[in-house]
């Protein structure tokens, strides 16, 4: 499985580790002709504005917008910011999850934290850092972890956002559940190309 | 259970930093400038260090009202500076939310034998050194991300370069010693010894480390990153530039695409004027701010 992390800005060298401890062929992304080759991608944590000003520049938005359709991606923190169809007093990027997302909504970086959260019955570490979290989701949607009553982790087909930042601690659990989805992904287009066939 | 200030949330907020570009700023137009170029963060200040320099006498915290304006102005993290060693300033700070607090040598030390106990703070803090020793002493006190600390406010990135060098070079040799051999080197360069014993455990610092103190043009940017440095901080390289907001936009870009020097040129073409640089060796050695601190 080749799994690309975009690596404009942020925390990408700890997504290519947890990657890579997994099996996966990690590589960092910079280029829109480097995704063609992926399995899934990943939309690091960083700043949303910064990340967001390199993907004009570089022209990657609509690339990144077809690649999602098509094939799994994780968006954290500011990945799940790009990630989603609406943003809370601003304008949305890639929009391509159907969720809403508000922006630094747990305060700044003195309130940020770290808690457990239950992801399908297993607890594991959530590191919040002037994290975002989920307002509402759209049909379809699957909310897979919450703090308190606010969504912070959440499955649209094959995209996966998260308001927190697995790559901060040693939990993998998250990444492996991605891994899978990335997995199943790909089969399933083998599958459907093959009956084109 | 719910936890704030714990080391984790600390060097992690450093950690989505990373590739970026800290820029200087004394009001929210400058603040807004520098997020709309692409900045991950924007430090509040009364002075860059250029102005601090040329003004002399005592340099203090800024004005908690400038902060604030700061604060106001932009969605990006806003770090302040304290005096080093002063409890107060970093106190007023936290107080008022700012996210990053620089215990800075940019400002005029209000203790010379002390450095804060940045454990203690719920706010994260980010400190300048020159070498490996003063970084892991500023990490066991707490800090949870490093600048080299070149030579603030003179457009000349010959002691960022010296700095980063040092650090990585004494990175390089713990983390190839014999464990056997560590102490001595610990005593030697004035470490905490756990500090390194990590250093070598991880192969690398356990913090994030930026560049800063000289950095006026984009391919000065790049070759920070090229030399190993997390992210750049830059001061007075932006709004003493002929054209801050195309400088910080190319200076942005130069961090992120530190290998592609064709895209670096382009970036530089008709840039206008940097700052104006200072020698460093014919600066009195009481106007080096980089001795402050130990």
């Amino acid at each position: 499985m080749k799994i690309g992390v975009v690596a404009l800005q942020g925390a990408v060298t700890e997504h290519l580790t947890a990657l890579s401890e997994l099996g996966a062929e990690a590589i960092p992304v910079k280029e829109a002709n480097q995704l063609r080759e992926l399995d899934g991608l990943v939309l690091p944590g960083g700043e949303s504005t910064a990340i967001r000003r390199l993907m004009d520049a570089a022209q990657l938005r609509e690339h990144l917008q077809l690649f999602s359709r098509e094939k799994p991606v994780f968006g954290t923190c500011a990945g799940l910011i790009l990630l989603a169809k609406e943003v809370i007093a601003e304008e949305a990027h890639i929009g391509t999850m159907n969720v809403v997302v508000e922006r630094n909504s747990f305060g700044r970086q003195i309130d940020s934290f770290i808690t457990d959260v239950t992801v399908q019955e297993r607890k594991i570490p959530a590191v919040f850092i002037r994290a975002p979290h989920i307002q509402s989701v759209g049909n379809n949607v699957e909310v897979l972890a919450t703090v308190g009553d606010r969504i912070v982790l959440a499955r649209d087909g094959h995209l996966l956002g998260c308001a927190f930042h697995p790559e901060l601690t040693e939990d993998r659990y998250i990444f492996e559940l991605f891994l899978e989805m990335v997995k199943k992904s790909a089969s399933a287009r083998l599958a459907s190309h093959e009956n084109v066939l | 259970m719910i936890q704030t200030g714990v080391e984790t949330v600390k060097r992690g907020m450093a950690q989505m930093q990373k590739g970026g570009v800290i820029m200087d700023v004394i009001n929210a137009e400058q603040a807004k400038i520098a997020e709309a170029a692409g900045a991950t963060a924007v430090m509040a200040l009364e002075r860059v260090p250029s102005d601090i320099r040329k003004a002399g006498g005592v340099a203090r915290m800024a004005d908690p009202r400038i902060v604030e304006e700061v604060m106001n102005a932009v969605s990006i993290p806003v770090m302040a500076k304290a005096r080093i060693g002063h409890v107060v300033e970093a106190r007023i700070l936290e107080s008022m939310g700012v996210d990053y607090i620089d215990e800075s040598e940019v400002l005029t030390p209000a203790d010379e034998e002390y450095h804060l106990l940045k454990s203690t703070y719920n706010v994260p803090f980010v400190c300048g050194c020159r070498d490996l020793g003063e970084a892991a002493r500023r990490i066991g006190e707490g800090a949870a991300m490093l600048r080299t600390k070149g030579e603030p406010g003179t457009g000349n990135i010959v002691e960022a370069v010296r700095h980063l060098r040092q650090v990585n070079a004494q990175v390089h040799q713990v983390v190839n010693l014999p464990k056997d051999e560590l102490m001595t080197m610990a005593k030697n360069i004035g470490a905490p010894f756990d500090v390194l014993l990590q250093i070598q455990e991880v192969g690398h610092l356990p913090v994030v480390n930026f560049a800063a103190g000289g950095i006026a043009t984009p391919a000065d940017a790049a070759l920070m990153m090229e030399l190993g440095a997390d992210g750049v901080f830059v001061g007075s390289g932006i709004f003493k530039s002929s054209n801050p907001e195309k400088f910080a936009k190319a200076i942005v870009q130069a961090t992120t695409y530190y290998q592609d020097y064709e895209l670096i040129a382009n970036l530089s073409k008709e840039l206008g004027t940097p700052m104006k640089g200072l020698d460093i060796t014919s600066m009195p050695f009481e106007e080096r701010m980089q001795e402050r601190g130990w």
